[in-house]
Order: C-alpha cells, then sequence, then structure tokens
C-alpha cells in the first residue's frame, strides 16, 4: 500500500468512517463553497474617515510610518521626501505595476530600476493590494508588478497603497480578492505585512530589521 | 472551566439550607480548626451544617491515573452527601474535583453519572458559596494586620473564586489587603508532584515566597489547605516571619489557635 | 529516532536546570515578558475569547472531516503546479526531502523555523547527505550553531543570553574582524543578518513549515516576525514545505479566524509582522519565487490520534502560549523535557509520539494549575489529557513501584470510613505529639521530597471528624 493509501486509511479507520459518505461530502463541499466568514471583530467596522484613521493608528502601532497624499500625482514627491529626511539616497526600485507607472517620477530627482531585487537595493516600492485597518495589515500580491522581493530584500521598504484599497477586516479583503483572481484562485504569494521585520530571540530583546526590511513606510493614497 | 456564578437569588435557596461540610481529608487530619471555622460562617450565614461521615474526594488517586480509586471513592462521597440541599468544601481543589470532574469520572455510566451531575451541581467552594449563593456580603470579623491573598489554583480556574474572598476580607476590621506579584501563579504545591518532583515544587514555591515576603504582609491567607501547608514549609524553612492562615479562620474571627506551621503559644 | 531522547531523565535534566544560574536567569525573561504582552493584547479585543471558541471549532470539524479536506488541499496544490508527498513516518519524510535535494544538485539548504522539521530530525539527515542546512530564523540558527534543539517552540533560544550568543558568533564567524564589538544584542542581530543574508541568495532549496495550509486554495501558510520564511522560500529554485497532517483548514476565512488568536496568544502581538500565503510555484510573468513547489505531509502517528481522547491535541496551532504561562517550563526550561517538543503541549503530544514509556515523566511533571488550558486560543483541555497520560501508566504499571503502593495503602484507608477515622485519629494525635513544640518538621519518613525543601507543619491534634462527633454527642455545637 502506498504512504498516501495507508494515511487515508488510518485516517478512516480512526474517524469511523469510508470516505465515501454523501452528507459528509456534503458538509465539506459545502463549507469550501460558502466559506463562511465566522465572528468577525466590530474593530474594523468603520467606513470613511474612521476607518483610515484605525489603519493608520494600527500600521504605527506596528512600527510602520505613513503619511497620507491626497493624490497618486503627489506620490513620487512624498516618497523623494521620505528619502530626503531619511538621508538615503535617491535610489529605488518598482516592479511594472501600472499604478505606479503613472506616477509622475520624472518630476523627481529619484533615480529609477525596474524589476525584482537581487538583495542589492536599499529602498524598493510597491503598491499594495489593500490595507487592513483591524491590525494595520499591508496586503500584497506577487507578479511581476510588484515582485515578492522588493517586500523582503530592500532594508526600506516603501509601499504605496490607495485609500480606497483600506478595508476594516480579513473577511471583506478575501472576497476582494476572489473578485480579482476567481474563487478558490490565489496569486503565487500573499503577503500580509504588519510593520517592518523584528526579532526578540535574543534575550526577548525586541530589535528592528531581522531579515526583511528595517523601516517599513507606507503612503497612503486618498482621492 | 472558567465560571463567575452572581448570587443565587434567595427565593431559589431554602430559607435555612442543609448543608453537608465536606471536610476534605486535609482539614480533617492536619487542621480541624479551619472545618470549624467554615461551620461557624456557613451558620452565621443562616445554614443548618451536618458532617457525614467521609474520607478524601479521591483527587490523589485521580490524578495519578487511578481512575477505579477514584471512582470508589467519589461512589462513597454520593452516597454520604445525597441529602444534602448543599455540599460545601473549604478547598476549591476538592469543590473542583467534585464539581468538574466527578461528572466525567462517571461520564459512560448513566445510572450514576445522574448522582454525579446532581453533586456536582450543588457543591462550592466555601467563600464562593458564601456570597455567590448565600448572598452573604459582610462578616463580623477583626484581624489586626496586613495580608496577602494567594489565588489557589482549582478554586481560581475550575470554579471563578477570585473577587469573593477579597469582597468578604475587605469587611474585616482591621484588616488590609495587599496583593502580592504573580497571585494568580501556581504555588507548586500540585498534591503528589510536591513530593514526586520535590525539586521542581520547590523552586516553583521558592518564587511564590519571594513575592509574598516582597508583598509586605505580614499574614498569607488562601483557601486551600494544601496549598497553605507548601507555602507555611517553605516560609517557615526560610525563616520568613510571615504567618500562615486558611481564609476561613480570617473569615469568622476565629485565630486563636497558632497559625500553620508554628508551635503553640508558650512551646 | 534521530533526535537523541532525554525524556526518561526527565528528573536529571530537571536537577540540572535547576541548579544552571544562567538558564534560571534566562527562564525569568519568559515569566515576565510573554504573559504581560498576551494578557495586554487579549484584553484590547473584546472578541478574543469568543475567537477562541471558533478557532476551536474550526479545528475540529476540519478534523472530523479530516481526509476529505486533505483530498481536497492536494488537488488544489496539484491544480497550482505544486507536487505533494505523503509520509508515514519520520523515514519517510526525510526521504521525500532528500530525495528532491538530490535530485536538483542542492549544495546549501536554507530553513524556517519548522518543528516538524525538529521532530523528523532534517538536519542530521541533510548533513549526513552532504547538503548544508543552514536555519534562518535567529533563534533556529543560535541553536544549530550550539548543536542544541529548540527549548521553546516559538522562541528556541530563549535558554540563552546574549553574551552566550557573541561567544558562539565570535566562534563559527572566524571571517569577522576578531575585535570587532558585540556588546549589544542589535550588533548580534546586524551580524547574523549579515551573514544569512549570503546563505538566502546562495541556497539551491529552502525548506520551510507550515502554519496552516488551505484545503479551498493548495495554500501553505507561514507566519514569522523575521521575514526569514519568506526569503527561505522566495529566493531559492525550489521550495518544500514539510507540514503534518493536522495543519490544513478549509478556507480563507477559516485560516483569518485563527490567525486573529495565533499571535495574540504567542507573542502578544495583534498579528505578526509577515503571514504569508504561497500557492504553487512561480507563475510564467513571475520574475521571482520558487520554480518547484512541494509539499511533505507526515503523519508519524498523527491519524492514529483521531477518534481518540487525545484527538484534542491536533488541534494545537504550536503557539507555545501553555508553555509560556507553565510553572514547570518556568522552572526547568525546554530541554530538560527531554525531547523536541517542551511544555504543557509537549507533555501530552510527546508520548503519543514517542511512546508513554519513553515519555512518561512528562505528562507526571504537573501541578495541574491549569493555567495552560485558560491561555490555550483552541482550548486544549491540556491537564486533562496529562491525566489520560496518566491512567495508561498506570493501567501498564508504568510508575514507580513505591509511589504505587503508597497510593494503594492510602486507598485501603480512604476506601474504609470508619478504619480511616480509627486510624487517622490515632496517627495525628501521635504526629501532633511529635511536633508540639515546633508545630512543624524538618524530617518525615518517606516524605524527603517535601522535607528536603521545606518543614511539614505539625497536624493540630485530634481530627475535625473525632472533635465534632464528641462536640455533638456532649450537646455542645
Amino acid at each position: 500500500m502506498s504512504a498516501r493509501d495507508e494515511i487515508f486509511a488510518n485516517l478512516r479507520r480512526s474517524l469511523g468512517v469510508k470516505g465515501s459518505e454523501a452528507p459528509r461530502r456534503h458538509v465539506v463541499q459545502e463549507r469550501l463553497e460558502s466559506a463562511p466568514k465566522g465572528l468577525v471583530p466590530q474593530r474594523g467596522q468603520l467606513i470613511g474617515e474612521g476607518l483610515i484613521e484605525l489603519f493608520k493608528t494600527q500600521a504605527e502601532a506596528a512600527m510602520a510610518s505613513v503619511v497620507e497624499v491626497d493624490g497618486p500625482m503627489a506620490v513620487p514627491e512624498a516618497v523623494a521626501e521620505y528619502l530626503r529626511a531619511s538621508n538615503l539616497p535617491a535610489r529605488i526600485k518598482m516592479g511594472d505595476d501600472l499604478r505606479l507607472a503613472a506616477m509622475p517620477w520624472g518630476e523627481t530627482a529619484l533615480e529609477i530600476s525596474k524589476g525584482r531585487s537581487d538583495g542589492q537595493d536599499l529602498v524598493a516600492v510597491n503598491h499594495a493590494f489593500a490595507g487592513v485597518a483591524e491590525t494595520g495589515t499591508l496586503t500584497m500580491t506577487s507578479g511581476p508588478e510588484n515582485p515578492s522581493t522588493l517586500n523582503l530584500l530592500p532594508d526600506y521598504a516603501i509601499v504605496v497603497l490607495s485609500a480606497k484599497d483600506v478595508v476594516g477586516d480579513y473577511e471583506t479583503m478575501w472576497a476582494r480578492l476572489r473578485d480579482e483572481y476567481g474563487k478558490g484562485q490565489m496569486p503565487r504569494t500573499v503577503n500580509w505585512i504588519t510593520g517592518p521585520s523584528r526579532s526578540a530571540d535574543i534575550e526577548q530583546t525586541l530589535l528592528l530589521g531581522a531579515h526583511g526590511p528595517r523601516s517599513l513606510h507606507i503612503v497612503l493614497v486618498n482621492g | 472551566m472558567l465560571e463567575t456564578p452572581s448570587a443565587v437569588p434567595s427565593s431559589a435557596r431554602p430559607q435555612r439550607p442543609r448543608v453537608g461540610l465536606f471536610v476534605t481529608c486535609l482539614v480533617d487530619l492536619m487542621r480541624p480548626s479551619v472545618g470549624f471555622a467554615a461551620v461557624k460562617l456557613l451558620e452565621d450565614a443562616g445554614c443548618v451544617v451536618e458532617v457525614p461521615r467521609q474520607t478524601c474526594c479521591g483527587q490523589p488517586a485521580f490524578n495519578s491515573g487511578d481512575r477505579d480509586t477514584a471512582r470508589a471513592l467519589a461512589e462513597q462521597a454520593i452516597e454520604a452527601f445525597a441529602p444534602y440541599d448543599y455540599v460545601v468544601a473549604p478547598s476549591g481543589s476538592c469543590a473542583g474535583q467534585i464539581k468538574a470532574h466527578y461528572p466525567e469520572l462517571f461520564a459512560g455510566d448513566p445510572n450514576i453519572a445522574r448522582k454525579a451531575d446532581a453533586l456536582a451541581a450543588k457543591t462550592y467552594e466555601l467563600v464562593s458559596f458564601l456570597v455567590d449563593v448565600m448572598g452573604v456580603t459582610e462578616v463580623d470579623a477583626r484581624f489586626d494586620g496586613t495580608v496577602t491573598y494567594h489565588d489557589s489554583c482549582s478554586g481560581l480556574r475550575e470554579l471563578g473564586v477570585k473577587r469573593q474572598p477579597r469582597q468578604l476580607l475587605a469587611t474585616v476590621e482591621g484588616l488590609t489587603l495587599t496583593e502580592m506579584k504573580e497571585n494568580e501563579v501556581c504555588c507548586g504545591f500540585g498534591g503528589t508532584f510536591a513530593v514526586k518532583y520535590g525539586e521542581i515544587s520547590n523552586s516553583i514555591v521558592e518564587k511564590k515566597t519571594e513575592n509574598i515576603v516582597a508583598s509586605g504582609a505580614h499574614t498569607l491567607l488562601a483557601g486551600d489547605l494544601g496549598c497553605l501547608m507548601n507555602m507555611a514549609g517553605k516560609l517557615s524553612r526560610e525563616g520568613q516571619p510571615v504567618e500562615v492562615r486558611h481564609v476561613a479562620e480570617v473569615l469568622a474571627g476565629m485565630t486563636d489557635e497558632p497559625p500553620i506551621g508554628a508551635p503553640a503559644p508558650g512551646k | 529516532m534521530t533526535v537523541h531522547v532525554t525524556s526518561p531523565k526527565f528528573k536529571d535534566n530537571a536537577h540540572r536546570a535547576l541548579q544552571d544560574e544562567q538558564l534560571q536567569k534566562a527562564m525569568g525573561n519568559v515569566r515576565q515578558g510573554f504573559i504581560d504582552r498576551r494578557a495586554a493584547v487579549a484584553a484590547k479585543l473584546p472578541e478574543f475569547e469568543a475567537l477562541r471558541d471558533s478557532a476551536r471549532d474550526i479545528k475540529n470539524h476540519t478534523l472530523q472531516h479530516l481526509d476529505l479536506y486533505l483530498e481536497q488541499y492536494e488537488r488544489r496544490v496539484t491544480a497550482a503546479g505544486g507536487h505533494v508527498h505523503w509520509a508515514r513516518t519520520a523515514d519517510e519524510a526525510r526521504r521525500a526531502i532528500l530525495d528532491i535535494c538530490k535530485r536538483v544538485g542542492a549544495r546549501t539548504v536554507t530553513k524556517g523555523k519548522s518543528m516538524i522539521s525538529e521532530e523528523i530530525g532534517l538536519n542530521a539527515a541533510l548533513e549526513a547527505a552532504n547538503i548544508r542546512p543552514v536555519e534562518t530564523d535567529l533563534g533556529e540558527y543560535i541553536i544549530q550553531l550550539r548543536g542544541e534543539i529548540p527549548s521553546h517552540i516559538i522562541a528556541p533560544a530563549v535558554h540563552l543570553n546574549a553574551t552566550q550568543v557573541e561567544s558562539d558568533f565570535r566562534r563559527v564567524h572566524t571571517h569577522l574582524d576578531p575585535q570587532r564589538d558585540l556588546s549589544q544584542p542589535v550588533q548580534l542581530l546586524t551580524e547574523a543578518r549579515g551573514v544569512l543574508r549570503d546563505r538566502f541568495l546562495a541556497a539551491d532549496v529552502g525548506i520551510t513549515g507550515a502554519n496552516f495550509l488551505i484545503a479551498e486554495t493548495g495554500t501553505s501558510v507561514i507566519v514569522t516576525n523575521e521575514g526569514n520564511g519568506d526569503l527561505t522560500q522566495t529566493m531559492p529554485k525550489v521550495h518544500i514545505v514539510i507540514a503534518s497532517i493536522e495543519k490544513v483548514v478549509p478556507t480563507l476565512e477559516d485560516v483569518s479566524q485563527i490567525l486573529r488568536v495565533l499571535a495574540r496568544s504567542a507573542t502578544g502581538q495583534e498579528m505578526s509582522v509577515y503571514t504569508t500565503f504561497s500557492t504553487g510555484p512561480r507563475r510564467p510573468e513571475d520574475v521571482d519565487g520558487p520554480e518547484e513547489y512541494h509539499v511533505v505531509i507526515l503523519d508519524n502517528g498523527r491519524s492514529s490520534m483521531l477518534g481518540t481522547t487525545f484527538q484534542d491535541m491536533l488541534r494545537c496551532i504550536r503557539c507555545g502560549a501553555c508553555m509560556n504561562h507553565c510553572p514547570v517550563y518556568h522552572a526547568v526550561g525546554g530541554h530538560a523535557y527531554g525531547w523536541v517538543y517542551p511544555g504543557p503541549m509537549g507533555a501530552v503530544l510527546s508520548p503519543s509520539l514517542i511512546g508513554v514509556d519513553k515519555a512518561g515523566h512528562l505528562p507526571n511533571a504537573s501541578t495541574f494549575c491549569g493555567r495552560c488550558e485558560s491561555v490555550c486560543p483552541v482550548r486544549i483541555p491540556l491537564p486533562k489529557l496529562m491525566r489520560h497520560w496518566r491512567e495508561r501508566e498506570f493501567e501498564r504499571h508504568l510508575q514507580p513501584a513505591t509511589f504505587r503502593s503508597g497510593l494503594g495503602f492510602w486507598a485501603y484507608f480512604a476506601k474504609r470510613p470508619r478504619l480511616y477515622r480509627l486510624a487517622t485519629s490515632v496517627a495525628m494525635r501521635g504526629l501532633a505529639w511529635l511536633g508540639r513544640d515546633k508545630g512543624r518538621f524538618k524530617t518525615l519518613p518517606l516524605a524527603g521530597g517535601w522535607t528536603d525543601f521545606r518543614d511539614f507543619p505539625a497536624p493540630q491534634g485530634a481530627t475535625f471528624q473525632d472533635q465534632w462527633k464528641s462536640r455533638r454527642a456532649g450537646g455542645a455545637k
């Protein structure tokens, strides 16, 4: 008997089932189809300004920094200003995201390279799929538009987030993801990011920048 | 199973309830004065107290994996305490055994399970019984000094005993309660654990006595004699001048007996 | 079993741990940090207790339908271009992983923190095959340098202090300036970051565990704070996930419910920094990510726990809250438990995986204070399950003979109330007389476990039942 067959035989013996029982199969199918939400905390059930405020508060509590800008056209300048204020070189890496591409980067002095990171980039800019207010969590989806390596390898991660993509809870975010990718389908990687990388493995002392970015800066785009 | 029972409406209980005192084997053998303090508190609250012949709730056997002995002792207690309106023990551990674990012991035996459930439903730890069932809000007692209170594990986590002793202690004249750090952390007693793993038990009770001493209290109180003997034994071995008593002694104003582990006056 | 099991020597291990001043100091950090942070973050979320119920219910539902959810999970992984490998035993799991590594000619393997990897002794197997495993979680990296196993399931190096880490780094990182300053924890972190960054970029295969497998989408989920797991699975050409059968949950919604209690229970964070959902290998249009994606699913005795009283243990999501709140764990640390899983969850799980004859001490070494159960995010009745192990041991006569006969002696009297009253009446009067001067005993025969460390208070004298009877007989109250 193959390992697979024996494991399933054991499981079914222990559960006292054959595996072919229609009611059990129906229960499972139903759950996978309907994906019931469970208990969604009240905390994120806000609209408008309150929702944005909650996202900011929570992201900052997780030690991200957040700056709000009036529209997509203001993003490049906000990024350039952040780099100046942080005493960083005016050099960024980004992917092929069309929303980012439509922004007036040429109006800044930023030197921009494209593609994935090979570990040599100090600063990268990605566009978030969504922001979840209940914990200040960014949702990043992989692809050539926003390569995963740009979330992970640079010392300074800058993430552009549209205010209209801020949702209250994870469940709302998944619903939007299903709308975009299809039921049961996922991009290769969905990355929830809540604040910059950290470790407390040495004497329970919290230190930022363990392997991922030391700093996470969110540019929140209104309008 | 953490429950925080609210006071039973007085209409829901008998005028003068008959209470079977489950004195617990430790109080019976080691410190009868706690039993008499319990009797006084129950009678003051309007109960008629009786003490049927009894030995042990069976917890040591239950926790040692000896289910047969645990069942035999449980059946003994189920019989002995069947006639009473309530069963009250000056111990969260023994009351917890009856309330939380007797039903589990007989889950496969519907006949006894019914009786075990009935006993479980009417069994209480002493202080929470006074407050939650009898509606006692104050006691007539005096105790001059600063005390600290250790929340014994079974009472705290199986029965939700936390605010009740503090509520009544606040009405003892002359008494000041000062909380120690980590008052909800185990003292390291654990029944047979204290002997089987004496060295680990010792390390746990050392941290406890450190917190007790740091509280600055003159007297340590708790609701379980096992924990109290453990902490008293450690405090006296360390030469700490902290006295140790069961909370019932203080609430009943019956503190003439020497503290736990202390010699009689004049000795 | 490739990991050396010292659980039978638990008492000796504990003795050594209690003498180890450095360890005792390190364990003090656990007592303070984790507990307060969990309490604070739980208090901030009004639905926290209800979410624990929800997490428990999801796990129970999944376990009841585990065969079907695993089938669905496998279908979805395959549909996404990944490969599923089934392993009955630790040996089969090791072989499945080695086969992949050898096929792609791997020389260096980076690893995200995985307790299953520890359970199957994967590093030793890789080394034996001339493949270099590099642990990338900072704590795991440190203990790998020391040749130790984790002492905590989410904080593997919690038993160490910074000075020890510094000397390990100086011993191993010989390519760096010997005069460099490593006196601050941040300097140690920076050094590890630099060393491991090179490893991430050079690795041929990345191996991670999984906190969850999602049946709906064929997704594996890892939760980290460092980002090491993400780099481990993103940079190399091949990503291998190693996970046990009970990690599967039905849907994205279900995993979200459980994530709401995981980090809060574990580290006291609202959410860990990186929660990463991986589905299959890189897509044709992708510019990064692994070209191959494998999942090795391990049984190793778990399917036999289903349908038994120990099924509840399969709900465990490995948050570590039970050990963070355990007075015995605080006293002796994780290594004393003698195998991979320490603390209350280990005391229940280890006997299932390595046998109660080897791990018998673990479920006994508990005061049953119940604090573990009171914080478990999926409400596993840990004391009850430890008690069930004690029952198995009692049935199989595995406890020490002296303990057994002592218990039998006591039970003989306790089952005979008249005889009990008579015997205790005499015994207590005698004992009280002996202890009358001091009110306590410094030594007592057969009670060395007690009196070696603390006094034994003397009884007051006549038993309560004797006094009660005579008072009633005398008409007094």
